[in-house]
């Protein structure tokens, strides 16, 4: 098994070396330079402006300027981002690591709800088949694949604040928590407000995932309903119940974790950037948005690595929860 | 899934069908699949006749009618039944809060006309010049400071009619749709092919390459690649053009994954086998005895890939990477609605999203009710 986390680690350096190069050469494409923008700046002297690209290196050939990049990424210094002059983690991830906490939080609570709603909502709906509620599940489950994330935020968001008018109520929509409890230590009231900040994002976030959860789920678990290890259960006399969650659902739910765990973490921080838009979340995605309005490249440049570490990180994880759920399943 | 599927009609006459006939019959127990194909064809029509459709040109502006809401079209007038009519709006500022309000003069009604005679000459379907629209009222479109307008879904920051904006609108975004997966299932096609048919080295390198594609960071790399585009500047057509080669080129990489599965277990098989025996070349077992096998799977994954790629560029556009002013999608058109502000004061410019929403969820049920109809295993 340790060895095949460090095979699995050992060829992600050719992948992500790759992935630097193609996007690092995306992005050069760029037309014009950081520096563009003080170039009519009556302060600030072309000689000046000469001397900063020279700081910065943007007067060097493309493939010197990678080098420089991957050198000092080998090292750990992903470089300055142009727009707020600072190390681009602190600029990604916020001082002292606000935003990625603000991000895991929401990321987790998004979890939960997609799981824990899903999964129910999908043995049911495989258990009750044909019958009008598995229609209405899956129905739903359809409107919640097609729906636009941002259509589905602003249509949230309208009915909170027209029809409802929770603004009346003292509770937000938008944001993370309530002005008062900003800088503050984490207590219940927090907890609280935060739950009711950002639950109409992680709604957004959710609800895409969850329905190709549920269709999944009830898809495998139809599946596996048809084997005859169920019908053994059965004739043994064993309880519906029991026979639904301990044997069917037990094998019914290997390949969703798979395929979830895939996509689960890309999604979660990089999914979420337009309901992090639309309900103003500071998370990394937004960072990363920030970062290329502001075309600061090598702020993008180090939300991409991030990406898509996380995406690979998240395929491994995926693999190795799937061989510890599924003992059938040896890597080596 | 099978949605809503009635009971099998077991054949009892022995009538020879044609296979397509039967996929027919089997699409037809779908009703919610009958319905998306339904929804589909009106939207595939609205776009094509949009400036048919469409009372107004897509770029028109009308000063006087900023954030106009929907014009109300009404049936009565000083209580007695007429024909659909509208009634002249005149904009008044609250002098309290200052806000803009449009109210009604209720003196004289105007009926909506159908067939009606516009000023501008357009080319319907791009062929045939007309100046003829499908309804108006009053001396429509002659003059766009007229009081007398009909906006059936009310008007942008421009004054510009919202549903003549989401007609042709239509257009780019179903296209996006067709043309990205029409781009996208060939390579894909044409890849995984070679990838499974030969094998071998080719095989694995091409395996890595994809393997490579996969493991972008899908929606960051894909606003990377569309803000650097941004960059440039370019026409609506050019980047119309830009959109579609992204979207392309992030689309194709899972596909020929699955087709170059299907290759690899298709090329050990008897018939082709025999074909290689016969001596027939290895692009005529290539397109004409393996594809044809895999031609329902590629026709089911293109009808699911058109609703991914129609959200895809209406994120984009949505966030202002996409089709640009004066240009119209209908991602971009939601883009009025970023402001809280906007949305609680004039939530008419939510529509266009129903609109992708409502599309998006058709092409999914033709998708899924495709894929059920060409299942050969499913027992009836």
């Amino acid at each position: 098994m340790i060895e095949f986390i460090i095979r699995r680690l050992l060829y992600m350096v050719p992948l992500l070396l790759v992935i630097s190069m193609v996007c690092f050469v995306l992005l050069d494409l760029m037309p014009g330079t950081f520096l563009d923008q003080y170039y009519f700046d009556p302060q600030i002297d072309r000689e000046q402006l000469e001397r900063e690209a020279q700081r910065l290196g943007l007067d060097r050939p493309l493939i010197v300027r990678y080098f420089r990049w991957i050198s000092g990424v080998i090292r750990g210094d992903f470089g300055y981002s142009f727009a707020t002059r600072r190390p681009v983690w602190q600029f990604l991830f916020g001082p002292n690591l606000e935003r990625l906490a603000w991000t895991v939080r929401v990321a987790a609570l998004t979890i939960l709800f997609t799981w824990l709603l899903s999964i129910p909502i999908g043995v049911y709906s495989a258990t009750h088949q044909y019958k009008l509620s598995d229609h209405v599940f899956t129905f739903l489950a359809f409107v919640g694949m097609s729906i636009p994330n941002f259509f589905f935020g602003l249509v949230l968001l309208w009915l909170l604040v027209v029809p409802l008018n929770v603004g009346a109520h003292g509770l937000g929509v938008t944001g993370v928590v309530a002005a008062e409890y900003i800088g503050e230590p984490w207590s219940w009231g927090k907890f609280v407000s935060f739950l009711w900040h950002v639950w109409p994002a992680v709604l957004v976030i959710g609800t895409a995932g969850m329905a190709g959860l549920v269709r999944f789920m009830r898809g495998q678990l139809l599946d596996t309903l048809g084997e005859q290890y169920v019908l053994t259960a059965r004739a043994k006399g064993l309880p519906e119940r029991r026979v639904i969650w301990r044997h069917a659902v037990r094998n019914a739910i290997n390949p969703l974790i798979t395929s979830a765990g895939m996509g689960l973490l890309q999604t979660l921080f990089s999914g979420a950037l337009i309901s992090a838009i639309i309900f103003n979340l500071p998370t990394v995605s937004r960072a990363y948005w920030s970062a290329l309005q502001a075309q600061d490249i090598p702020s993008v440049m180090a939300g991409l690595m991030f990406f898509t570490v996380l995406l690979l990180v998240g395929n491994l994880i995926a693999d190795l929860v799937l061989a510890w759920v599924d003992p059938r399943i040896r890597y080596y | 899934m099978r949605l809503w599927r009635r009971k099998a009609h077991h054949q009892t006459s022995e009538v020879a069908i044609s296979q397509s006939r039967l996929i027919w019959r089997e699409f037809c127990r779908h009703p919610l699949g009958k319905l998306g194909l339904a929804v589909v064809g009106v939207m595939v029509l609205s776009a094509a006749f949009a400036d048919f459709i469409a009372p107004y040109p897509y770029d028109q502006q009308h000063r006087g009618h900023v954030f106009a809401p929907p014009t109300r079209i009404r049936i009565f007038h000083e209580g007695k039944l007429m024909r659909p009519f509208v009634y002249a709006t005149k904009r008044v500022i609250d002098p309290q809060t200052f806000r803009v309000r449009y109210v009604e003069d209720t003196s004289t009604p105007y009926p909506i006309r159908f067939f009606v005679r516009g000023p501008e000459t357009y080319r319907l379907l791009g062929i045939f010049p007309t100046n003829l629209r499908l309804f108006g009222v009053g001396e429509l479109g002659h003059d766009p400071r007229s009081r007398i307008q009909i906006f059936p879904f009310g008007t942008d920051s421009l004054g510009r009619c919202l549903f003549s904006r989401i007609m042709y609108g239509g257009r780019v975004s179903l296209a996006v749709g067709v043309v990205v997966v029409l781009i996208a299932t060939p390579i894909a096609l044409l890849i995984g092919g070679i990838s499974g048919y030969y094998g071998g080295g080719i095989d694995t390198f091409i395996q890595r390459a994809i393997e490579v594609v996969l493991s972008f960071p899908r929606l960051p790399l894909m606003l990377a690649m569309a803000s650097v585009m941004r960059a440039f500047e370019l026409d609506p057509a050019t980047q119309f053009l830009g959109i579609i080669a992204i979207l392309s080129l992030l689309g194709w990489a899972g596909l020929a994954r699955v087709v170059r599965g299907m290759f690899l277990s298709l090329r050990e098989r008897e018939f082709v086998q025999a074909a290689r025996a016969v001596g027939a070349s290895t692009l005529r077992i290539i397109v004409k005895h393996i594809t044809p096998n895999i031609m329902t799977y590629l026709l089911v994954s293109a009808t699911l890939t058109i609703p991914g790629a129609i959200l895809a560029e209406s994120s984009l556009s949505f966030l202002g990477l996409g089709i640009q002013e004066p240009a119209a999608s209908w991602g971009m058109l939601i883009r009025d609605a970023t402001s809280l502000a906007n949305i609680e004061m004039h939530s008419w410019i939510l529509i266009p999203g129903a609109f992708i929403f409502v599309t998006v969820l058709a092409f999914n049920f033709v998708g899924d009710a495709l894929r059920d109809a060409f299942d050969p295993y499913r027992v009836v």
